[in-house]
């Protein structure tokens, strides 16, 4: 029997709309949150370091007193080996997508290599900081200085920006491949013309959400020894910030210690005056300031780049 | 080297069969190509006629484990298409292909005509732009898109899009043409204005086109082989194909008592 009366079906639709809705209500609290555990802990930094917030914090170095302590140091720190990071992993990262995707035979090598890089995201980042002690610091002399942790925290998020850029190109669909091969071009010709350019928004997104994580990093920083108390900038290139006095070269910045945000919160937070908290909620809420405009931009960028990609 | 056994013909297989992995899809086909003719190869879904085509330009070597036995042998200089010795990029370079989705790049409409003549190295502006107008001409489109070839490609309509992947196709000067079902994504007039074009073009280069329309079959082309299951059914003049065939199971196709 197939017929139903109007009454019939209408209380059918009825009872599953009911379902609709308690769903509904069910994912608007688990959503509302997760977004109020994040307002709380912005709000409640914001309100602890309000008093702190000011021009001179962003340019004064860190001090004794707490009152005179600011973040010149930390913030032009993280944003050096940021920097760092970034020229380290984008090529390699890119390279090594592009590789997989696009050159590799799928065998159980190609197999190996794609659990390897799944697992390497999952690393605990302090292994890759005992890991960039050993081979950066000591074996290949480059000390405590930014290029240490560019290219530490650069290992950290390669796996990120690998993926970032595989799945970048498996969304070009088939048929745009094989319209370029299908004029007589090579594989680079392909690659150079077609795949990069159309997965550049996917890899650019990838690439700003693995530094959002990597300025976060402290475990892999404080191995391989940033300090926690710097009263000083790195060298400007071509100006007499060197060794002494000396005109330094344009890359002498990137073997001078350093500290970045993180490690100067930690540091405040270690403090017995309670002064300190203030200073550290200020440069925690600065810090998210940070990850969140990196976020932003990342959408923004995407969004931008998209518009004129369309199959 | 023998140079040309007969001078009617563009392109012929020969006992050419083709394996995805262990399965096989086309088990000995031998066919003829005639220059300057269109050939329409036809055949219910999964027959391998979308297969038979890219075999000419060597598309499955661009995906693992397909392989190919027997030849393709094309004309005048008698090369095997399918010879592992023979570049499937010089393949490619003289047989051109139009997608059965128009499949324009993301770049503008200039770009997309230019991108052949680039991938072979040309860069003189002039030389460009002469024969992307010509490719645009040639391919009923010039009139159309003349004054916005900065725009792009993916903002025209879809049977302008299939338009300028012949144009893309043709920047190029192929020998040969493929086609893989080009009007399937297209509206009744946007097929018809193709169809044109593909009559228009056999004069100037050979062409070879796959597809599920039986009326198209009969309109356009000189040609017609149905296939069915991977084999050569039947090959001949469309006129006598669709007319008086010799094989049954052409009969009931094109008859519509199976398909």
């Amino acid at each position: 029997m197939n017929s139903m009366t109007t009454e019939q079906i209408r209380a059918l639709i009825a009872r599953g709309k009911m379902k609709d809705t308690i769903f509904q209500a069910l994912g608007i609290i688990c959503l509302a949150i997760g977004l109020l555990v994040i307002f709380l802990l912005v709000g409640d930094m914001l309100i602890r370091g309000l008093e702190r917030l000011n021009l001179d914090f962003f340019f004064q170095y860190a001090s004794r007193r707490a009152a005179q302590s600011g973040i010149l140091s930390a913030w032009v720190g993280s944003l050096l080996v940021m920097l760092v990071t970034a020229v380290a992993a984008v090529p390699l990262g890119v390279a090594a997508g592009i590789y997989l995707e696009e050159y590799a035979r799928r065998n159980w090598v190609t197999d190996i290599i794609e659990i390897n890089i799944t697992n390497l995201a999952a690393v605990p980042s302090i292994v890759y900081g005992l890991l960039a002690l050993g081979i950066f610091v000591y074996a290949f002399g480059f000390g405590q200085s930014i290029l240490s942790a560019g290219l530490t925290l650069a290992l950290l998020i390669l796996p990120i920006v690998i993926v970032a850029t595989r799945e970048a190109i498996r969304a070009i669909p088939a048929m745009i491949r094989e319209g370029s091969m299908a004029v007589g071009a090579t594989r680079w010709q392909t690659c150079r013309y077609h795949i990069i350019p159309y997965s550049m928004p996917g890899i650019l997104t990838g690439v700003i959400i693995g530094l959002a994580r990597a300025i976060g990093e402290t475990a892999p920083i404080i191995t391989i020894g940033a300090l926690t108390f710097i009263a000083f900038l790195p060298p400007v290139p071509f100006t007499a910030t060197g060794v002494d006095g000396a005109t330094a070269g344009l890359f002498d910045w990137v073997m001078s210690p350093f500290t970045v945000m993180p490690i100067q919160i930690f540091n405040w937070t270690s403090r017995p005056d309670p002064a300190f908290e203030a200073n550290a909620a200020a440069a925690g809420f600065v810090l998210m300031g940070m990850v969140l405009s990196m976020n932003g931009l990342a959408i923004w960028l995407r969004y931008r780049m998209r518009k004129n990609i369309k199959w | 080297m023998q140079i040309q056994e007969n001078p009617a013909l563009k392109a012929e297989a020969r006992n050419l069969s083709f394996f995805y992995g262990n399965t096989q899809a086309l088990k000995g086909i031998n066919m003829p190509i005639h220059d300057k003719k269109v050939t329409a190869l036809i055949g219910p879904s999964g027959c391998g006629k979308s297969t038979y085509l890219r075999s000419f330009n060597r598309m499955h070597d661009l995906y693992p484990g397909n392989r190919y036995e027997g030849e393709i042998r094309f004309f005048p200089d008698n090369t095997n298409l399918l010879s592992p010795e023979v570049d499937p990029i010089e393949v490619r370079m003289r047989i051109g292909m139009v997608f059965q989705k128009p499949n324009p790049f993301p770049k503008t409409i200039y770009e997309n005509v230019a991108y052949g003549l680039r991938v072979r190295g040309e860069r003189n502006k002039r030389t460009l732009d002469d024969k992307v107008e010509h490719a645009l001409r040639g391919a009923a489109i010039w009139d159309e898109v003349k004054d916005r070839l900065q725009d792009l490609a993916p903002n025209l309509s879809g049977g302008q899009q299939q338009r300028l992947c012949i144009a893309r196709a043709l920047a190029t000067d192929p020998e040969l043409l493929l086609f893989d079902e080009p009007t399937s994504a297209l509206d009744p007039i946007a097929t018809g204005a193709i169809e044109e074009l593909v009559h228009e073009l056999k004069k100037r280069v050979t062409i070879l086109i796959v597809t599920h329309n039986m009326q198209q079959a009969a309109r356009v082309s000189d040609y017609t082989a149905y296939m069915y299951l991977g084999e050569m059914i039947e090959f001949g003049k469309t006129d006598e194909i669709f007319l008086k065939p010799n094989d049954k199971r052409t009969e009931d196709y094109i008859t519509g008592r199976m398909g």
